[in-house]
């Protein structure tokens, strides 16, 4: 029993300061990310929130030019980039995806450059790897509170339009009869992603906010129409594959011989990945049995409003 | 500036480059693919840390991972949303690459390299697989030309007409993929993106005829190259910042003359002319 557990917990996994910031960052972020993903994915604006991760990281790589702290680097960089795409035209479906696309080519000149400058004049190293990658095992402890009350921020923000949101997100004609300052509200959104999106650059690096914010949501909705039980379903899948990976990023240090372990990001993508996978099983038994129905988006927005 | 050497290698290829990003941007931007246009080149950066990894040559690990991922997201997105499927099979592919750096020694400059280009580094021996890279490019295109635009504009008589989707759409990332397999040790992962969507932008605020269009945006393509690399080489700043920023400029340029164009225009068409449809 003994050797099943330390097979499972390698030694020195709960003791150690560490793994216990890393779960404790990587949770908090999986659930605001969770939470924002809902609508993320719902509004079919996965690009919008991937791309702010680059924009993010862009302000991060400036911010550490500058000297200044990485956290307003990455979410100032990515607040003003969501005001940019709102602006030009993130709104509109036909025209969300050059804005998006414009505004990440223009951020990732910006990084080009940061970094370029940065390893110039050799202030920092690692500096590529710690900007596009990151590690939730590498964050210091004392951005905590900064991730709690920034993700406290961006979730209350939600809530407080949650309606509003959710109507002009399933059918925005709806929405504009009923009065609802849809402009406004999609503002509001896109601030609120900017910030969830930074956040998480931030603390578990690029690859990881976007896995976080998109995987779990596009599985909980695959499983679930209810908004409500959707994020819990996220919720939950989101801190699940965060732990699941940390623990086995810390294992892998001790598999084989060579004692250089995996990167956790690895571990939470494999995982997000696989319940992505795994959520898509039940739809396909379902269409097994009557005959194929049409495209799987506008019969789940008439699900949604129903 | 000019002299043979490293400097006209960096013209002709990035030349190349403009060319064929020029002509796949235009049916990026027309389609909306520009997420799908991120996520390949993005992926396929860990083709090349695997190759790196497993030391065979760099071209084979960038076009494998960039085919997988187009193949990837073409097969995914039957069964779900298309940014979604983008997302994960992006984020996935990422993932491995970091799995396949933390197993190399390799440095810090190669990466940077890697993802946003080293168009003053490139050999002589390296333009001839660049060359035949885009020609093969620009003749899937041509080759797949109507059915592509068809199904690009409208959709539902594309169907109707027994031309699939899913399989346009496959076929296409695969000229992505193709694109990026070769664009990507020249430029770098991320910049063939700024090439792929700032000039075609622009052409099509410009005018709404296909052709006219392509040729536009292969147009804004080279000079945003070969401004990205005059200045750069002016300035020593990376190439990569120029075609960024260029980029960004030349779709705002576009999205104010249309602008311009129609507060002057009073004729109520001149809305639906100036965005084609």
């Amino acid at each position: 029993m003994h050797q099943v557990y330390t097979a499972i917990f390698e030694p020195g996994f709960f003791a150690s300061a560490q793994v216990r910031v890393a779960v404790t960052i990587g949770a908090a972020v999986a659930v605001v990310c969770a939470v924002t993903g809902v609508f993320t994915v719902m509004r079919g604006q996965s690009f919008a929130g991937h791309a702010l991760g680059d924009v993010a990281a862009a302000g991060g790589s400036g911010a550490l030019l500058a000297g200044l702290n990485p956290l307003t680097g990455f979410v100032g960089l990515s607040v003003v980039g969501a005001a940019v795409m709102d602006l030009i035209g993130v709104q509109r479906v036909r025209s969300r995806d050059l804005a998006t696309g414009v505004v990440l080519g223009a951020a990732i000149g910006l990084s080009a450059l940061f970094l370029y400058l940065t390893s110039v004049t050799g202030a920092t190293t690692g500096a590529v790897q710690q900007v596009l990658f990151g590690s939730i095992f590498t964050t210091n402890s004392s951005t905590i509170p900064a991730v709690a009350i920034l993700g406290g921020i961006a979730v209350g923000a939600l809530a407080l339009v949650c309606r509003p949101l959710l109507l002009s997100t399933v059918s925005p004609d709806v929405a504009v009869a009923r009065g609802v300052p849809v402009r406004l509200v999609s503002l509001l959104y896109m601030l609120a992603l900017a910030v969830s999106v930074g956040l998480s650059s931030l603390a578990t690096g690029a690859i990881l906010s976007t896995a976080l914010l998109i995987g779990p949501a596009a599985a909980a909705l695959r499983l679930t129409k209810r908004v409500a039980w959707a994020m819990c379903i996220a919720c939950l899948t989101g801190v699940l594959a965060v732990l699941l990976g940390v623990l086995l990023a810390y294992d892998s240090y001790y598999w084989g011989s060579g004692h250089n372990g995996l990167p956790v990001s690895f571990f939470i993508v494999s995982v997000v990945f696989v319940t992505y996978l795994a959520s898509g099983l039940p739809a396909l038994r379902a269409d097994r049995r009557r005959q194929p129905a049409g495209p799987a988006t506008a019969a789940d927005h008439d699900k949604i409003a129903a | 500036m000019f002299a043979p050497g490293f400097m006209m290698n960096a013209w002709t290829t990035a030349t190349i480059v403009a060319v064929v990003a020029g002509v796949v941007g235009y049916f990026v931007v027309l389609r909306g693919s520009a997420f799908p246009a991120h996520a390949i080149p993005k992926g396929a950066f860990a083709g090349a840390a695997g190759a790196a990894l497993l030391g065979i040559n760099t071209l084979i690990g960038l076009g494998v991972f960039s085919l997988l991922g187009a193949l990837g997201i073409g097969a995914m997105s039957r069964r779900g949303r298309r940014d979604v499927v983008t997302a994960l099979a992006l984020v996935v592919m990422l993932a491995l690459g970091a799995a396949f750096l933390s197993r190399t020694t390799e440095y810090e400059p190669e990466i940077y390299s890697l993802l946003f280009g080293e168009v003053l580094g490139v050999s002589t021996t390296e333009i001839l697989p660049v060359a035949g890279l885009g020609v093969a490019c620009v003749v899937a295109i041509a080759l797949i030309y109507r059915p592509l635009m068809l199904s690009s504009i409208v959709p539902e008589v594309a169907e109707a007409r027994g031309i699939r989707g899913y399989r346009i759409e496959t076929g296409f990332l695969i000229v992505v993929a193709l694109a990026t397999t070769m664009t990507v040790p020249v430029v770098g992962a991320l910049l063939i993106f700024s090439l792929m969507i700032g000039p075609p932008a622009a052409a099509r605020s410009l005018t709404s005829r296909p052709l006219l269009a392509m040729v536009l945006s292969v147009v804004i393509a080279l000079v945003t190259v070969w401004a990205a690399i005059a200045l750069s080489y002016q300035y020593n700043w990376p190439v990569g910042f120029f075609v960024g920023i260029l980029g960004a400029l030349s779709y705002g340029a576009g999205r104010g003359w249309a602008a311009w164009r129609r507060a002057r225009a009073t004729r109520p068409g001149a809305l639906t002319a100036t965005f084609g449809h």
